[in-house]
């Protein structure tokens, strides 16, 4: 009865509301489009705009076209830098969404005790700012007086040199997996909690067990999750800065200001006052992270096809 | 047409005022300029410092505001708003910014020696001649005076502190392993591997791979000149001669047989080594002292200082590392108060004084690196020596004609890469040098640069 009442309500009056509900849209949207707009839509066309200019110390800026991209896809120092981190994807990525899919299915599988305070201390470190991590981590690692080093020293165990050439990248993925675990430990396991009940249940009727509950029901659930906690990773693991920018801070000698795309281009930007061609660094770095998620997207839609 | 405001002989006006206000920037840009032509009449300078105004200073020394004080004593009508913009890097990148911006840049503005041509070479700092600047030259020590001059005879700053380089050592480690102090760099090293063969934790110094700074300052010493900046366009670079050379073979020598440390200094397991005696000496600066006592107190009263080991004890000297000046912004609206304000801090009696005994910034004033309260002065943390005095010696010794690159920044981080990676990698120093030589040549040749090299 409410029903045919409002619809007769509605068509009694139809070119009024249809106007009414036109200009509401919009509206709604208005505030964000602005945001959106000034933060980011006109940042980015003024990167874009200062990436086709060169400015020189002695002569000023000159309109250059595409020559600083022609120069930047041909830079080795850039390419080496995007190389770093898509290594770094390839290996942290992979451990720490394994390390947060067993502690969700573990908090999940309401096996653990003491549930509610295991959550919360695997998320803690994502609360502490990256900058103070990285501080503390430094320390930690620290060759002489590290607390590392320390024990070691006590024990009569090698520890090895955190902070030198062949450690350094490790030294780095370990941090970001210690920050960004919980983080998507959270997202997994809130993904798990909404699985309707009803399909434990038929499939504990089919007689599957805890392990192959998880592997035949939890995960395929779990896939849309998972590929948002992947595509965060891939950004940002393209877009590392913070950690390396101050570990740099203590061994300026094993991580170059070129380490990671990101780093290269502040570097360019603030100690190189080469303002254009970070502007196309950055630029290209921000292609290179579009390609990838639209690869890795592809790649998973195509095997749930298959 | 009447409609329109802009018929052709208003948009010819129009045209020539562009071309005109064209015509003054170009003249505003030049390498001498300056907000005034002549010299500032001192009418002129009495009715600014009468006018109320308020100057905007960027700073980072503690306790500023004491000095500001006496000056806006004595010039009732000007206020000075102290800010702190950050220290060192922090610092420049936001005066740079504010510099791009157009607006938001202080009148007077804390600058360290070498930063001073990063900084000349956008046109961001005013030539202080017109201002009544060069009659303060025979009060300053003539090398700092030096530093603060552009090619032309500009003078684009006051200096404020200053930082001649020394070597404070550890009196108690030196007897214990029986070294006498080193007056040659041939003795330094031979005292490097004693020491280190004695006891192999302790060094005789640290030669900090990322500190460009202690590094130039080295090379001063040792006579070298990597930097000529003949015209505003115009550089030669030389930072691998055959003075940089062995300056790097001696270094790079010492890293690579391991018998002295290389460690990154003012980081906490820096500060902990020299607490526990992990290094035997500090090649420093005149602010070393002050700084140590307060970084290392458990070591107070076995410090010593003396003056760095020399190439030619026949002819003695030194560099400098560090140490700083006020510069006024060109862009200021307010010129005279400005450069007044500059000069009063750093060559009133009284302002410089207190500079030297609050801050314990090291001097650049003749007169007070010759006051007997200040130069003999004796300091418990390095069991009562007359450490001013020592450094007052040593700031005599100190090479005039050293100059400083005008990008700063890309130097430094070059030499890091290069020179520093391979003192911490043990490989060859000096072909380093040949790497960063090679870096700072594209890049100063990317930036328009017409750069001769040796």
């Amino acid at each position: 009865m409410t029903a045919a009442t409002m619809e007769s309500t509605v068509d009694s009056r139809p070119a009024r509301g249809r106007v009414r509900r036109g200009a509401a849209g919009p509206l709604f949207v208005a505030p964000f489009l602005v945001l959106f707009g000034l933060l980011f839509l006109a940042p980015l066309g003024y990167a874009a705009y200062l990436s086709l200019f060169q400015h020189k110390l002695i002569g000023g800026t000159v309109f250059v076209g595409l020559d600083n991209y022609v120069k930047a896809v041909a830079d080795p120092l850039f390419l080496r830098g995007v190389l770093r981190v898509a290594t770094f994807f390839v290996i942290q990525v992979p451990l720490m969404l394994v390390l947060a899919l067993l502690f969700a299915l573990a908090l999940d599988s309401g096996l653990t005790r003491l549930a509610k305070v295991v959550r919360l201390g695997i998320f803690v470190p994502y609360a502490v700012p990256s900058v103070v991590a990285t501080l503390m981590w430094g320390f930690l690692y620290g060759p002489d007086y590290g607390p590392f080093a320390q024990l070691g020293r006590i024990f009569g165990l090698p520890v090895p040199n955190f902070l030198s050439d062949s450690w350094i990248l490790g030294s780095i993925a370990n941090i970001v997996t210690w920050e960004f675990v919980g983080y998507n430990m959270i997202i997994l396991y809130a993904a798990l909690r909404t699985i309707p009940k009803e399909l434990y249940e038929a499939a504990a009727v089919d007689g599957a067990g805890a392990w192959r509950t998880a592997w035949s029901v939890k995960l395929p659930a779990l896939r849309p999750a998972l590929m948002l906690t992947l595509l965060f990773s891939v950004i940002g693991s393209f877009q590392l800065f913070n950690e390396p920018k101050l570990l740099w801070t203590l061994v300026p000698t094993v991580i170059d200001t070129g380490y990671t795309a990101n780093f290269y281009a502040y570097t360019l930007a603030f100690t190189g006052q080469q303002v254009n061609y970070a502007a196309t660094v950055s630029f290209l770095l921000g292609l290179v992270i579009v390609v990838v998620s639209y690869a890795v997207m592809l790649t998973a839609n195509r095997r749930r096809a298959s | 047409m009447p409609e329109f405001p802009l018929n052709r002989r208003s948009f010819l006006a129009a045209m020539g005022a562009v071309s005109l206000s064209g015509a003054l920037a170009a003249c505003g840009g030049g390498d001498s300029g300056g907000a005034a032509t002549g010299p500032v009449g001192q009418s002129d300078i009495d009715k600014a410092m009468t006018t109320p105004t308020e100057l905007v200073f960027w700073t980072w020394v503690p306790d500023i505001e004491q000095e500001v004080a006496l000056f806006e004593k004595k010039y009732p009508a000007i206020k000075v708003k102290v800010v702190n913009a950050g220290q060192g890097t922090p610092h420049y990148t936001k005066l740079r910014t504010a510099l791009q911006a157009g607006s938001g840049a202080p009148d007077v503005v804390q600058i360290e020696f070498q930063y001073i041509p990063t900084f000349t070479v956008i046109d961001a700092l005013l030539d202080l001649r017109a201002y009544g600047a060069s009659a303060l030259k025979s009060k300053f020590v003539d090398w700092t005076w030096a530093q603060v001059s552009g090619q032309n005879g500009e003078v684009w700053a006051i200096p404020q502190d200053t930082g001649p380089m020394g070597m404070l050592y550890r009196q108690d480690i030196f007897d214990q392993y029986g070294i006498t102090v080193p007056t040659t760099w041939d003795e330094f090293a031979a005292a490097a591997r004693t020491l280190h063969a004695a006891n192999p934790n302790v060094y005789l110094t640290n030669f900090a791979a990322n500190q460009a700074a202690a590094w130039h300052g080295l090379m001063w010493q040792a006579g070298a000149k990597p930097y000529v900046n003949a015209s505003k366009s115009d550089i030669t670079i030389d930072v691998n001669d055959d003075t940089a050379k062995k300056v790097a073979k001696y270094w790079g020598g010492l890293a690579k047989d391991g018998v002295i440390g290389v460690e990154t200094d003012f980081t906490d397991a820096w500060y902990t080594a020299l607490n526990n005696g992990k290094y035997a000496t500090w090649l420093t600066a005149a602010w070393g002292p002050v700084f140590l006592s307060g970084s290392a107190k458990s070591t107070a009263g076995k410090w010593r200082a003396a003056p760095l080991p020399q190439w030619d004890t026949a002819k003695p000297s030194s560099g400098n590392w560090g140490g700083s000046t006020s510069a006024v912004i060109r862009s200021t609206k307010n010129p005279i108060a400005a450069a007044q304000f500059a000069q009063f801090l750093n060559s009133d009696p009284d302002s410089a004084t207190m500079f030297a005994t609050k801050q314990f910034l090291f001097p650049p004033t003749k007169a007070l690196l010759s006051e007997p309260s200040f130069v003999d002065e004796p300091l418990d943390f390095y069991g009562g020596q007359h450490v001013n005095k020592e450094f007052a010696d040593i700031g005599d010794t100190v090479n005039l004609s050293f100059q400083w690159p005008p990008f700063l920044d890309q130097v430094v981080t070059d030499f890091t890469e290069t020179v520093g990676k391979s003192l911490t990698d043990r490989t060859d120093t000096v072909a380093a040098l040949d790497q960063w030589q090679s870096r700072i040549t594209t890049f100063a040749k990317n930036q328009g640069f017409t750069v001769k090299e040796r």
